[in-house]
């Protein structure tokens, strides 16, 4: 019974807070959009009984989702989202698996403050840390003041409201979620095993090449998917940061709420995302496991 | 095995040679980190097809003496030779040296073969040879069977012969042993002690173990060093370190041992006697002529040296009087704690040759011991 009891919680928790909303939302995408309160149309009208619910199912179709395939802005937003999810997540990768690597060799006395280092941003907003890259990006920032002050340029740079811009702004907010797991999978490295490479005929080089990159690659996909899944969504750094020809799913998404009023696009469109996050999110999972079997 | 320093120079015994060239040899060496001196001006020659091993506690030196060999630690001073050559600026990954690590370091992520081809391939040697050579290692520890296992699928005692295999494989002149048996229970211990000697003699590969079990370094090893606080205060073979020590430090280190103060009395060719306490006779053993009469010595002799009697035994030189303190039943033998009347404690064994033998002698009885006048060596403080 009291078995029972721990297992249902987390999966009354997960039908309130996920799968309910997920069926409103999916419910809204099959409806048609109506200048009302709410923006769609139909509603179940309980009280008009059995006859109400077959009005209400009967007023249910694919219509938005046929529309998502025809009309190619939705396709190419997604198509976009998924090559600025990929590129910064290497990008996120190339930065954070030295610091990872770094922090692992660090003496042990220095690796909670290093740690510390890595969570401290978590403690400000997420909203003001994104504006503040506003402020050093811009034309008159700070980034390009220092370049100018230092005769490096003389023209600045135009980041802001470009790509490059997004690639910063993801690479800056998701570098935890990929140092993180790597320094766990680094740390538990045992340093024999590199003097045993060696002891055994290999350079240094070699040695990472062969025994350490092998041993972090579940900290390599777990930080990879931890970056991949959130960025490809990701609304607030390409409206902040990105210009206007940076084409996201998220801020389609937006748009079609709040700018088009259209519910049941919108709610299509949301539909298609999750659909497209669940292969990484199994994938996952999946290596997830994979590494608590090995630890063992 | 008491006669075993009179015995016929055994067959291997090029440390006894003049002419034999040493493996390796430790010229003066000291290794400092910072204050802390961990090898304190160390010499010492390793020959060919030696199984030496280095024994001390922990903290002797005795790791960061086989540290420097393989090539991650320097020495802060003097030289270490392997054939004749300077190896101070070799790396680890260019030295003919292999190591088995006391944690096996076996790579998780490889299987079993890809372990012991890992260093054959980074030699880039030919994958038939490559192949035939995994399979040759595999049977030398016969582990065929498990060539595709991963480490983590492999019980203790597999992964220990795997990383003897892998640490063998590239054939080197010197393979050192980090504690190599270390993780393995008691039974498996014994058993593998035999199989590291067989693979050994079957390679003609020298070996340096590290151990702190001096058990096991008396069964496996051709020469001993045992070691204390970075010097090496004896190298010898297992009999002689543990028939002839040279300190008491040795002595009691190695084994059970008694150990009896004394005062020198006199002195004769290779004999010495002591005086230890009123009412006592004096007790003899051999001693080397250090043992100057008048200074104060020590007697170490081993209780299975000692004999026990329920009356004064006649015609022996050394006897000790006292009565039965405790006994232990060891089931193939009994030690007797046997209580002098001046309150010293002396053991004695005794083989159960048959069933409940010396039953006759029990607690709080008379007894006297005795022992040859070889059975003990007389030792400087």
């Amino acid at each position: 019974m009291k078995r029972l009891g721990l297992i249902l919680v987390p999966y009354l928790w997960l039908l309130a807070l996920f799968l309910v909303p997920f069926l409103i939302v999916l419910k809204i995408s099959l409806s048609d959009t109506e200048l009302a309160i709410p923006p769609y149309t139909p509603t179940l009208d309980i009280a008009e009984g059995w006859e109400g619910i077959k009005t209400w199912w009967a007023g249910l179709d694919l219509e938005n989702y046929t529309w998502l395939a025809s009309d190619d802005l939705y396709w190419k937003a997604y198509l976009s989202s998924l090559k600025i999810a990929v590129i910064s997540t290497l990008l996120t990768l190339i930065v954070g698996y030295p610091i990872a690597y770094g922090m692992s060799r660090a003496p042990d006395e220095w690796r909670p403050t290093l740690m510390m280092l890595i969570i401290l941003p978590f403690w400000t907003s997420f909203l003001i840390r994104v504006y503040s890259w506003k402020a050093i990006l811009s034309n008159e920032g700070l980034l390009n003041q220092l370049l100018i002050y230092l005769g490096i340029i003389t023209d600045p740079l135009v980041i802001l409201n470009t790509n490059v811009a997004v690639y910063i702004g993801i690479v800056y907010t998701y570098l935890p979620f990929m140092v993180l797991p790597i320094y766990s999978a680094l740390e538990r490295l045992d340093e024999s095993l590199l003097e045993a490479a060696e002891d055994l005929g290999c350079s240094r080089f070699t040695a990472f090449w062969l025994v350490t990159m092998p041993l972090s690659k579940q900290g390599i996909i777990a930080g990879s998917f931890l970056v991949f899944i959130p960025a490809m969504g990701e609304f607030v750094i390409p409206a902040l940061l990105g210009g206007s020809k940076t084409l996201m799913i998220g801020k389609v998404l937006w748009e079609e709420f709040f700018s088009n009023r259209d519910w049941p696009v919108a709610s299509a469109v949301a539909v298609v995302l999750l659909l497209l996050l669940i292969i990484p999110i199994v994938l996952f999972q999946r290596n997830e496991e994979k590494q608590r079997e090995a630890q063992k | 095995m008491s006669d075993t320093a009179r015995a016929p120079v055994c067959v291997f015994a090029p440390w006894d040679d003049i002419q034999a060239k040493p493996l390796i040899q430790f010229q003066n060496v000291t290794k400092r980190w910072g204050d802390f001196t961990a090898i304190d001006d160390l010499s010492i020659d390793i020959y060919a097809q030696e199984f030496f091993a280095l024994l001390g506690p922990s903290g002797c030196g005795k790791t960061t003496m086989m540290r420097m060999l393989a090539g991650f630690e320097t020495p802060t001073e003097g030289k270490i030779l392997i054939d004749g050559q300077n190896v101070a600026p070799i790396p680890p990954n260019k030295r003919a040296v292999n190591m088995m690590f006391q944690s096996y370091a076996l790579f998780p992520h490889l299987s079993v073969a890809d372990n012991i081809a890992f260093g054959l391939k980074r030699d880039k040697m030919p994958t038939d040879q490559i192949t035939a050579r995994i399979e040759e290692m595999l049977s030398l520890v016969q582990l065929n069977k498990f060539a595709n296992r991963k480490p983590h699928q492999i019980s203790g005692g597999q992964r220990q012969r795997v990383a003897l295999a892998r640490s063998l494989a590239k054939a080197p002149k010197l393979l050192l042993l980090d504690e190599p048996l270390g993780a393995l229970d008691k039974k498996l211990r014994q058993d593998t002690q035999f199989e590291l000697m067989d693979i050994q003699e079957k390679t003609g590969t020298t070996f340096v173990i590290v151990t702190h079990d001096q058990e096991e370094a008396m069964t496996v090893a051709s020469r001993i060093a045992v070691m204390d606080h970075g010097k090496i205060i004896q190298v010898d073979t297992p009999a002689k370190i543990y028939e002839e020590p040279r300190s008491i430090y040795v002595a009691d280190f190695i084994g059970d041992v008694n150990l009896i103060e004394g005062n020198v009395s006199r002195t004769t060719e290779g004999h010495a006697t002591i005086s230890w306490a009123e009412g006592q006779n004096e007790l003899t053993g051999i001693a080397r002529n250090d043992i100057i009469p008048g200074s104060v010595a020590t007697l170490a002799v081993r209780p299975e040296k000692l004999n026990i009697y329920t009356s004064r035994p006649k015609d022996q030189s050394n006897v000790i009087k006292g009565k039965v303190l405790d006994i232990a039943y060891l089931g193939n033998m009994s030690t007797y704690v046997i209580e002098t009347p001046t309150g010293q404690q002396i053991k004695a064994q005794v083989a159960n040759t048959r069933r409940i033998q010396r039953r006759q002698i029990t607690w709080e009885d008379k007894v006297w011991l005795s022992f040859t006048e070889t059975a003990g060596v007389v030792l400087n403080q």
